[in-house]
């Protein structure tokens, strides 16, 4: 009862070529309506206007995050940014919250490895005073002392909880031998730094948080230029310059390894990776083509056809580029049962050469160019998903036009290109493992095979 | 097969905030065969969510079979006489899809997100896997390998979640909404093949099946492909599963669990409640309305008295789960914060169940609450991925599409008085599991 013929395969893609330019070229329309918009007070922001649905997105996120955290106070640029919403202006914690309920609104804080962010929804009719509520909330928050033990202990919770997570204890190790100590990167916070912030600590380092100089915007939905360009002056315009951050390239560790850490659980988790490229590093979209195949694409990268397709090992393997400000990484992670860890990261790494060595075959290209291209659109199906691109477009010193050319760029990666960038970013014997669980035959050392020696 | 639209009913407090452009355009029709179908229409960008929904999940399985609905799910990923095995997800990613499934105690549903021009292209593929599985021996086993550490990652792994799912099943005296979703290990690592193919054979057909189709599409299009590769599936006489009856619950039930592995001790309190399914007349909505009255947000009164007015917790709150085919649930929970010990945050939750029992909710309580959960409509529009899923675990579960039509009118139509009365209903102690989690010093004994 197939409700298929035989020819269901090749018909497809015998069509492939021509319907991808069809919807290449609907996507264009209905994407290059990206405008710049420069406020009377010099604010700029990308603007995407979307009137179908009464509401409007909103992201803008500052530069520095977690990198303004002087060292020995890890942690308190989030800290800082959790406590807004504790209360600001003339509003409590409490008015806060109803304020924002009154108005079908909602405003988020937080921080990242080197951005604070604020996202913001609102209804498009209560844009102006949510607006309002934001710029008290940057400009005037209270860090009182009640808030500052309330949100304390919530934070000192989520750190004891990471203590026991296999996860974070991988990614704390991780990151933290990649950079070592001398880096913010490196460095990471803890209950006995927690318990010792103070307001004081607090005020100095969100003076330099919410800073104009440092600042990406990004809106989509139903409001208009004329709209908010004034609303931008209000809700910024008296933010301080910022002073320039320091964004030198940080050190990080060449050498592989493997550190084992136990911990009492049926199944280990492995995070594993070496130093990459950074964003605007020319080579990079030929090298995140290549991931897509080495281990980026769900059931369809070659880590997990061996790994988990033919192996049953693990039930997710992938590896990514993680090109953060001020260091380019090239990582990957999976989880796998105690007894055939050792298995899995041989795999890997066999993966890791293979992909040096002889890069990519010309259909694994052109499948790698056919999602990557044809998968672009369903990054913009929502105003959320097109206000947070927006911001991390202009972050990354992308061009305005990005979303029209990106697709060629992708296209016009060659085989030899791929070739180039594996041998150039792949480097099996220097990869850095971590491994959190109960491994069997496997122990900390200089490298992989002498990790898995008798 | 008619074409009907529907049209979300406006009135009272929601005309206010909501102009009538907003409200998304939904559409069905029913295949000869007996598959249902809804298109949600959304033009924004040219991509469309394209969903199977299969009525039958894990509270489905026949016993000693825990987990073979998800495995299933997992097999239906491998081939067809016509899609060599494994390449089913490559021949989405080749097309610019995206691909994905998962199960639940009442549903699996199997979806790709694409260009809406290939539309055709994985209605085909979906419609071939819907009776022409093909699963190989050896893809069994390592599959079945897979899925074990699944469950290493869930469940094994975490402390929280072994206790949670021991939680889940002294809650059900005898229904399978007891058991875990991904099985329990001992009968999950027996599972085999023709476990998989019975249940398939048996379940995946055309009339025990929901397509949703959201996005860059106009109902008359999605209907002509849906008649093309869908119409001509054969349905079949359908032997539903019959699921356990839970007898009167006369006896509350705790559990207690310690394990060095836990960092923040908790307290938990489920009671079983009628689901929108099981509920009489608005009786849903009210628990849904309660919950944030007790819960949505910091101003709400377990989170306010818990955490703001007093130092008793780090995080306390309240969940009303209710789409489901069978029972709800109401729960509570909450993590003592500092001194504070496990029995005198129970005791501060009951006392506030009692002091709701006694005293009731106020008129304005219960206006922010449907303010709130009106507004929230209107910004979940903006997803078509979770609109789609909305409308497929509604339908899926057995909502008709009227009832949603007029979720609104009946969320308007909840007085003091219906959510006091549920609340009455539901809050019974004999009907209740009461968990703490805990700490265990490590090296310490018992």
């Amino acid at each position: 009862m197939s409700t298929l013929n035989a020819g269901f395969l090749s018909v497809c893609l015998a069509f492939l070529p021509l319907t991808i330019t069809a919807a290449q070229a609907k996507e264009t329309q209905s994407q290059s309506r990206i405008q710049e918009v420069v406020s009377p007070g010099g604010i700029t922001a990308w603007l995407v206007e979307e009137r179908s649905i009464p509401i409007v997105s909103f992201n803008v996120e500052f530069e520095g995050g977690s990198m303004l955290d002087p060292e020995g106070k890890e942690g308190i640029a989030g800290f800082a940014a959790a406590l807004i919403e504790e209360g600001a202006g003339d509003m409590d914690s409490q008015e806060w919250a109803a304020a924002l309920e009154e108005l079908s609104s909602s405003i988020s804080f937080g921080t990242g490895r080197d951005s604070f962010s604020v996202g913001m929804s609102s209804l498009s009719e209560n844009v102006e005073p949510t607006f309002a509520l934001m710029h008290t909330a940057l400009t005037a928050p209270h860090f009182d002392a009640v808030s500052i033990e309330r949100v304390r202990e919530q934070l000192l919770s989520n750190l004891r909880s990471a203590e026991n997570d296999p996860g974070s204890i991988a990614s704390k190790r991780w990151y933290g031998d990649m950079f070592g100590k001398e880096s913010r990167l490196g460095r990471s916070s803890t209950q006995e730094i927690v318990k010792a912030f103070t307001r004081d600590d607090i005020l100095e380092v969100y003076a330099k948080m919410p800073a104009r100089g440092a600042m990406t915007i990004g809106v989509v939905g139903d409001i208009n230029a004329a709209t908010l360009g004034p609303l931008l002056d209000k809700t910024f315009g008296d933010l301080s310059e910022g002073e320039p951050l320091n964004k030198s390239p940080v050190k990080t560790r060449e050498n592989g390894g493997v550190v084992v850490i136990e911990e009492d659980v049926p199944q280990s988790t492995v995070m594993f990776g070496h130093s990459s490229i950074l964003r605007k590093d020319p080579d990079f979209i030929p090298a995140y083509v290549m991931n897509y195949v080495l281990g980026g694409g769900g059931l369809t990268s070659r880590l997990t056809d061996e790994v988990r397709e033919k192996n049953g090992l693990a039930y997710s393997v992938y590896s990514y580029l993680n090109p953060i400000e001020y260091a380019g990484l090239y990582m990957g992670g999976v989880a796998t049962q105690n007894s055939r860890v050792g298995k899995s990261l041989e795999l890997i790494k066999q993966e890791w050469a293979r992909m040096a060595e002889g890069g990519l075959t010309a259909e694994e290209l052109d499948g790698a160019k056919r999602y990557l291209t044809g998968a672009w659109a369903l990054r913009f199906d929502s105003n959320a998903k097109i206000a947070r691109f927006l911001v991390s477009a202009q972050s990354a010193d992308l061009p305005i036009d990005y979303i029209d050319t990106r697709n060629d760029l992708v296209d016009a990666v060659t085989l030899d290109d791929i070739s180039r960038v594996a041998k150039r970013l792949l480097r099996p014997d220097d990869l850095f493992i971590v491994v959190v669980g109960k491994p069997e035959n496997l122990k900390s050392a200089d490298s992989l095979e002498a990790a898995m020696a008798e | 097969m008619k074409f009907r639209t529907i049209r979300w009913a406006v009135a009272g407090l929601v005309a206010s905030i909501l102009p009538a452009t907003a409200e998304p355009k939904i559409s069905d029709f029913t295949l000869d065969n007996g598959m249902r179908a809804v298109v949600i229409e959304d033009h924004r960008a040219p991509v469309v969510t394209h969903m199977v929904w299969y009525k039958v999940g894990s509270a489905d399985e026949p016993a000693g079979k825990t987990g073979i609905a998800h495995f299933l799910e997992h097999l239906m990923f491998k081939g067809t006489d016509t899609i060599p095995s494994g390449r089913f997800s490559k021949i989405v990613a080749e097309n610019g899809g995206q691909d994905n499934a998962f199960t639940s105690r009442d549903y699996t549903a199997y979806f790709q997100r694409i260009a809406s021009d290939r539309l055709g292209l994985v209605m085909e593929m979906e419609a071939d896997r819907m009776r022409n599985l093909v699963i190989a021996d050896d893809e069994v086993i390592s599959e079945r390998d897979v899925v074990l550490e699944e469950r290493n990652s869930r469940t094994d792994s975490s402390p929280s979640a072994k206790f949670r799912e021991q939680y889940s099943a002294a809650l059900y005296l005898n229904h399978a909404y007891g058991d875990p979703v991904i099985g329990w290990r001992s009968e999950l690592a027996q599972l085999n093949r023709q476990d998989a193919l019975d249940f398939y054979e048996r379940f995946y057909a055309p009339n025990n099946a929901t397509l949703v189709v959201a996005g860059d599409v106009t109902p008359e299009e999605v209907q002509a492909l849906a008649e093309e590769h869908y119409g001509p599936i054969e349905s079949v006489d359908l032997e539903l599963a019959v699921r356990g009856q839970e007898p009167p619950h006369i006896a509350a039930r705790r559990l207690v669990m310690s394990d060095p592995r836990v960092s923040q001790a908790s307290f938990s309190r489920t009671y079983l409640a009628p689901s929108y399914v099981t509920g009489e007349g608005n009786e849903a909505e009210a628990l849904s309305l309660l919950s944030d009255i007790l819960s949505g947000g910091t101003t709400r009164r377990l989170p306010k008295m818990l955490t703001i007015d007093t130092d008793l917790a780090i995080y306390a709150g309240a969940y009303y789960s209710g789409m489901s085919r069978d029972s709800g649930e109401f729960g509570f929970y909450g993590g003592p914060k500092g001194e504070t010990t496990l029995t005198e945050l129970e005791g501060a939750i009951d006392w506030m169940i009692a002091d709701l029992l006694e005293n009731g909710i106020t008129e304005e309580e219960l206006a922010r609450a449907k303010k709130k959960a009106i507004a929230s409509e209107v910004f979940s529009y903006d997803s078509q991925t979770s609109m789609a899923q909305s409308y497929g675990a509604a339908l899926t579960i057995g909502l008709s599409l009227e009832r949603l039509e007029n979720w609104r009118e009946i969320l308007e139509s909840v007085t003091v008085e219906d959510v006091m009365n549920a609340a009455r209903k539901v809050f019974v102690p004999e009907r209740s599991v009461t968990g703490w989690l805990m700490k265990k010093e490590k090296g310490v004994k018992g």
